[in-house]
């Protein structure tokens, strides 16, 4: 999901930066004022551990295999800020250290994989662990939701600024990147909740952290702000503050329209069967609710499996 | 993975290497905007630009095939996301003209890191007044990368060695088990490092 140099126009790379800037700097100041110093090596540790843990392999299928992007994990186990600045640094770490993802790309991918996934992530996950009862089971099945949650959303994100660049049209940036995301979202749900069945079995205390009460509340709103907003700004042109990108985008889905008219093949593969094929982005949109229904369901059997009831702690 | 492809940094006594991280840190930005902002077909500058880089790669003294080998790497990142534009209008030419692009930019930045330390580099974002937390998490995560993709490769070994079934839930499982331990010893160690930090008289903020 890393952009390269070369796929943004600069009006884009700019407003993502811009955003991107916002959102990190909200998060260091949360973390100036929260943050214990005891704990500053830490986030600077986590930081080299997502970048470490990226680089496990999980096989898949046919000699490929998957790996951990880490945003939701990192947001359980050290609270949302710190996941905001743990996956910055690991984002320019890869684009100064290893060109990966490109420069002048670098705010958008730090906007899409650094704020927008582990902001959002945190927000699902910290709602969907209240509403579970805070149990380990509950974590668990937050962790894997929350997880499959960030991948789609960010990969929103990033086809979002990639047509808003005009690189790849919307009708077929929208449904690509979202399709194969919410299959590879499965894995990160999967490693997520496995990664965090481990470290609570060996050492629960690590995982409070997260929880702390300050941080539950009013971070998680700012941040489930922060991230609607920079999804807003790039996926609804109606609301963006740029009337020429308005006008581009609105060409570009007037263009869009017909291109569905005009060959419908590479929706097949997305959009519901029973549903009139006339709108691309409705089928989209019942495809990610059944995608995430999917995901909840997979990740509340999974969560049963590693949490058995009568290991279960009592309520926290 | 090797250590040797991880650290892109390659030493050698070169002008190149003797510039100010500073200033190259700033040519090489300059330039990849300069290349983004290029139409997509201005191929003529594109061969200038290369050109310009093979020179900057024969000053700097470091193989060619090492630089070429790092790029290799990089690219099929590159290839993905390009690959994605095939699927629009007139799509061949806007696949190869990003490509191209791309692959430039991707160049600029193998040549900036493989010449310069990246404690340089940082050493830049502090004089920038980028603020100290974050200079502070990159300096830290950069130290203890290779320390802590070590340890993990020593409790893999080690896993290996003692499991004889290969099949894919207990690879996941096996994976998931490296990765959380990996966590506890990372916090573990980050203990140890804030005391160490604390007695060399380090401050908060």
């Amino acid at each position: 999901m890393h952009i390269p140099d070369g796929f943004l126009d600069l009006r884009t790379a700019a407003t993502a930066a811009a955003l991107a800037a916002t959102g990190v700097a909200v998060a260091l100041r949360e973390l100036r004022r929260h943050l214990p110093p005891r704990r500053v090596p830490l986030v600077g540790l986590s930081a080299a551990f997502i970048f470490a843990a990226q680089m496990l392999n999980f096989p898949v299928a046919a000699g490929t295999s998957g790996h951990l992007v880490g945003g939701v994990l990192v947001a359980a186990l050290l609270g949302p800020a710190a996941a905001v600045v743990v996956m910055t640094a690991v984002l320019v770490l890869q684009c100064l250290m290893f060109a990966d993802g490109g420069v002048t790309a670098l705010g958008a991918n730090i906007l899409n994989m650094g704020i927008v996934a582990p902001a959002a992530g945190y927000a699902i996950f910290a709602a969907t662990r209240r509403l579970g009862g805070g149990s380990l089971r509950a974590t668990l099945l937050a962790t894997g939701f929350a997880a499959w949650c960030s991948i789609v959303i960010a990969a929103l994100a990033c086809a979002a600024e990639l047509a808003a660049s005009g690189t790849v049209a919307w009708s077929q940036a929208l449904p690509a990147m979202c399709g194969v995301h919410m299959l590879i979202g499965f894995g990160e749900a999967v490693i997520s909740m496995l990664i965090i069945a481990v470290v609570a079995r060996a050492r629960p205390e690590l995982l409070t952290a997260g929880a702390a009460p300050h941080i539950a509340q009013r971070a998680t709103l700012a941040y489930g702000l922060l991230a609607t907003l920079g999804l807003v700004a790039f996926l609804a042109p109606v609301a963006s503050s740029m009337p020429d990108g308005l006008e581009r985008v609105a060409e570009r889905l007037g263009f869009a329209g017909r291109a569905v008219a005009d060959r419908a093949a590479p929706f097949q593969d997305y959009s519901v069967g029973v549903w009139p094929a006339d709108s691309a982005m409705l089928s989209l949109v019942v495809a990610g609710c059944i995608g995430a229904l999917a995901a909840f369901a997979a990740a509340w059997s999974l969560a049963r499996m590693l949490a058995p009831a009568a290991a279960r702690p009592a309520r926290r | 993975m090797q250590r040797g492809l991880l650290s892109p940094y390659r030493h050698a006594t070169s002008v190149v290497h003797a510039l100010p991280a500073g200033a190259k840190l700033g040519v090489a930005l300059a330039c990849i905007l300069l290349l983004v902002m290029l139409p997509r077909t201005a191929w003529l500058a594109y061969l200038g630009v290369a050109l310009g880089l093979l020179a900057v790669a024969i000053a700097s003294r470091v193989p060619l095939r090492q630089l070429l080998l790092r790029l290799a790497l990089m690219e099929p990142f590159v290839l993905g996301v390009a690959l994605l534009a095939l699927l629009g209008p007139d799509g061949t030419r806007v696949f190869a003209g990003m490509l191209v692009k791309s692959t430039l930019c991707l160049g600029v930045m193998v040549l900036l890191t493989a010449t310069t330390r990246f404690s340089d580099l940082l050493a830049v974002l502090w004089r920038l007044r980028v603020p100290a937390l974050l200079v502070t998490t990159l300096a830290l995560m950069h130290r203890y990368v290779f320390v802590l993709l070590e340890e993990m490769e020593r409790m893999r070994r080690a896993r290996r060695s003692r499991t004889f079934r290969a099949d894919r839930v207990a690879a996941w499982r096996g994976s998931a088990q490296v990765a959380g331990q990996l966590f506890i010893r990372t916090s573990e160690r980050a203990e140890r490092v804030y005391l160490a930090m604390c007695a060399r008289g380090w401050k908060h903020g």
